[in-house]
């Protein structure tokens, strides 16, 4: 049997499952209706106290069980299982708890938390508290538990166990575009004949208090608190920054001939992936575009494709006056006077951080599937320096073969990829 | 000579040891590493050897955005590059792909103990952390802690944009770095890769995460090997390596230091004999070297069955344990046992191949062969 080779000569890579988990539900089909129906996720945080915060807001995922108290890894987990359980059940691909392949994981970066820093500070002494008495607390032996919770690899490693997977798996970070460099580095990985199959996963519950006052102080957050659902108005004249989210997505990926022997279903064609770094600032992009613009033409170059091919834009869109207004820009430049039509998930799930890429690959693939674009709500003030076809607050049919996915991080990583619809 | 072999054509590096390869290679024989056991302690750790960040990092507002292991980090990154001759050659930096394993943090350690100390009278705990935070924290602290602004950095001050990703998950994140890095060359996906990590010892939130599983030593005297498995003392390392394919180097006229052969991962469930078996494997598939550089982590049962397994598979071979040099260094670690394989051998010190073991304190297993190119 001859090999399935793109117009690069390299194996296919194909997409046979896919699973998510937002603010808006568990799955893909309550993500869907509810994302094609221009609802949102975004609601007021109970999971700390909100008093003292410019910001009062998230798109938290508060209803699934983890044990307590809550902690980022241990959600960030939960989440991971629940969107790689969805993908590798509709894959069909191996047995249960033995997925044939290599898994590609972004997670959050962790970190001891404010509850397990007081408890172990709290055996280590009286009176004034240092890092002196934290660490006698921590040297009595009793809080084992927390140094496995707090390795950066535990969670890919929890879910390289529960599923199975072979070799060692990948923990990384890109920041905002993590999620696209999991599915990225599987991509990389089936091209090389490494492997046949890879399970690529982003994941983020890390929607605490240091966290949300972190961006907070960098300006990043919108603070529009008092409608949370209308915050989170990417492309909008009136926009004043992201709205944290949290959610999973994750990709099972294949070797397509592969998927074909074994009879699977094609969801679609992971057809591109285009990187680009940026050397001009750490929080904001280069003011010439040049970097995003380089990623959108790798990607598209990546996928054998030219810029009319591509259906539909689904927006890195986080809200934030700068994000928006480069990002239109340097689609401006790549698609010219014909930039398809756009749209940013971020409206209604917020910014699911290290999970996004991920997140908005599943949204993207399901676009292809039901030939439907999400709308980009909230939007009732166009920015006039954004001329773009937004698909503002109500859904649009149009036939989806190709999509573009943007994602863009602090540090100046930005990651886009091209999906589209199985070659007929 | 296969044009697609992995060759290795830049050092940057900083250790305990001193600045600069040779600093390391000199110390095969005789390892004199600084220690410091009076800031930590009762805990000992191996810091960082002083260099001028001026000339690495210009400019004093970027030293200022960054906490000292991404200085540290950015720092030996713009050694590997001038190592490798190719420091400001914007065309090659817009397409070389950078790779970093690293942690993340650091802590403002008095904001910390302040907060802390406030919280156990405060009569609602969780409202003052909040007052507190958004009042004392330093709004840039949060890039200066996240761990892919180390690569951001670098991209940054050196222009190395082509891509960049940041692995985590300590030590077997220095595996996987190099091993992708290899495999994406080996087969023709990239040409030319930065990739390495560091680490920062010199921290009271680095210490503790380690403590908190109790495999922190204190003593650095007491030879790895001798601790039965009760841990390792911290080190500080920054550690940066320039990968290129053979002909891309060739072309370019690049000192070349060693080759890199594949490398092998593997992330065993840590049960009795799992490490064994492994690295056994791993072994079997590299045949014979001459020496190994041991990434030994002095923790577990995993430390005990890595040294019988490289007794047993290399039994005529030179032994070195790089924690033995300059502490453990966690992520950067393993690079730094292929810095120092190849800087041996380039310097003729070496022969043979090297083998470089990673078996991470906690989990994780890497090995790959190192030889003249």
């Amino acid at each position: 049997m001859s090999r399935t080779m793109d117009k690069l000569g390299r194996p296919v890579v194909a997409v046979t499952g896919t699973g998510v988990v937002t603010s808006l539900g568990i799955g893909k089909q309550d993500n869907w209706a509810a994302l094609t129906a221009g609802k949102s996720g975004i609601h007021r945080i109970t999971r700390f106290p909100i008093e003292g915060l410019r910001t009062t807001i998230a798109g938290t995922v508060d209803t699934i069980k983890i044990a307590e108290p809550y902690c980022a890894p241990n959600l960030s987990h939960e989440l991971a299982r629940l969107a790689a359980s969805e993908a590798v059940e509709q894959s069909g691909v191996g047995s249960k708890a033995n997925f044939p392949g290599a898994l590609f994981m972004a997670v959050p970066p962790v970190e001891v938390e404010w509850t397990q820093r007081a408890a172990m500070a709290k055996v280590g002494g009286n009176g004034e508290l240092t890092y002196k008495e934290i660490l006698k607390g921590a040297a009595t032996g009793q809080f084992r538990a927390f140094h496995d919770l707090f390795l950066f690899g535990t969670v890919a490693d929890r879910i390289a166990e529960e599923f199975g997977t072979r070799g060692s798996p990948i923990s990384l970070s890109t920041a905002c575009s993590s999620g696209a460099t999991a599915i990225q580095l599987g991509v990389e990985a089936i091209r090389r004949g490494e492997t046949s199959v890879a399970l690529c996963i982003g994941t983020d519950g890390s929607v605490h208090a240091e966290a949300l006052i972190r961006f907070s102080l960098l300006s990043a957050l919108s603070t529009q608190n008092e409608v949370p659902e209308a915050a989170s108005k990417p492309f909008s004249k009136t926009r004043d920054g992201f709205v944290m989210g949290e959610g999973a997505g994750a990709i099972v990926l294949e070797d397509y001939d592969h998927a074909k022997a074994r009879g699977a279903t094609i969801i679609g064609i992971l057809a591109g992936c285009g990187e680009m770094g940026d050397g001009f600032h750490r929080t904001r992009s280069s003011p010439d575009g040049k970097p995003v613009i380089a990623a959108l033409r790798a990607a598209i170059d990546d996928a054998g494709l030219k810029p009319d091919q591509i259906s539909t834009i689904n927006a890195h869109g986080t809200s934030t006056p700068e994000n928006d207004k480069m990002e239109a820009m340097g689609c401006q430049a790549v698609f010219g006077d014909k930039v398809p039509p756009t749209t940013s998930n971020k409206s209604m799930v917020g910014h699911t951080l290290t999970a996004a890429g991920a997140v908005e690959a599943v949204f993207s693939l399901l676009s292809i599937k039901h030939g439907r674009i999400p709308p980009t709500i909230n939007y009732h003030t166009p920015d006039p320096a954004i001329p773009l076809d937004i698909v503002g607050n109500v859904a649009r049919d149009v036939a989806v073969t190709s999509v573009i996915s943007n994602s863009f991080g602090f540090g100046g990583q930005n990651t886009c990829l091209v999906m589209t619809a199985e070659p007929q | 000579m296969p044009a697609r072999d992995v060759i290795i054509t830049g050092i940057g590096i900083v250790t305990s040891l001193g600045e600069g390869i040779d600093a390391q290679v000199n110390a095969l024989s005789r390892a004199q590493p600084l220690r410091d056991i009076a800031t930590f302690a009762p805990y000992t750790i191996h810091p960082s050897a002083a260099v001028n960040l001026d000339l690495q990092i210009p400019k004093k507002s970027d030293q200022r955005q960054m906490e000292q292991w991404q200085r540290m980090g950015t720092y030996a990154a713009g050694a590997a590059l001038e190592d490798a001759g190719i420091k400001g050659n914007a065309e090659l930096l817009a397409k070389m792909n950078l790779i970093v394993s690293c942690g993340g943090g650091e802590r403002d350690y008095a904001t910390d103990g302040s907060i802390l100390t406030g919280m156990r009278s405060a009569a609602n705990p969780e409202v003052y952390l909040n007052e507190r935070l958004m009042s004392d924290i330093r709004p840039t602290l949060f890039l200066a802690q996240l761990s892919n602004l180390l690569a951001g950095n670098i991209s940054i001050v050196h222009g190395v944009i082509g891509g960049s990703r940041t692995f985590m998950g300590e030590e077997q994140s220095g595996v996987d770095a190099i091993r992708i890095a290899e495999a994406r060359i080996r087969s023709g996906q990239n040409d030319i890769f930065m990739v390495g990590g560091a680490v920062n010892a010199e921290r009271a939130d680095l210490i503790l995460n380690y403590e908190m599983g109790g495999a922190i030593w204190r003593d650095a005297d007491v030879p790895v090997l001798k601790r039965n498995g009760g841990g390792f003392v911290p080190g500080s390392a920054s550690v940066f390596l320039i990968f290129e394919r053979r002909a891309h180097a060739e072309a370019r006229g690049a000192k070349i230091y060693a080759k890199l052969n594949p490398v092998q991962a593997e992330q065993s469930r840590r049960k009795a004999g799992d490490v064994e078996r492994v690295l056994t494997t791993m072994f079997e598939g590299i045949g014979p070297v001459e020496t190994v550089i041991s990434g030994n982590a002095g923790f577990g049962s995993a430390s005990t069955e890595e040294a019988e397994v490289i007794k047993r598979a290399y039994p005529g071979a030179q032994v070195k344990l790089s924690g033995e040099m300059i502490g453990h260094s966690v992520e950067a670690q393993f690079a730094f046992g292929v810095a120092l394989a190849a800087g041996s051998i380039a310097a003729g010190h070496l022969n043979g191949p090297a083998v470089v073991t990673s078996v991470g304190h906690h989990r994780g297993e890497g090995a790959v062969k190192v030889e003249a190119a």
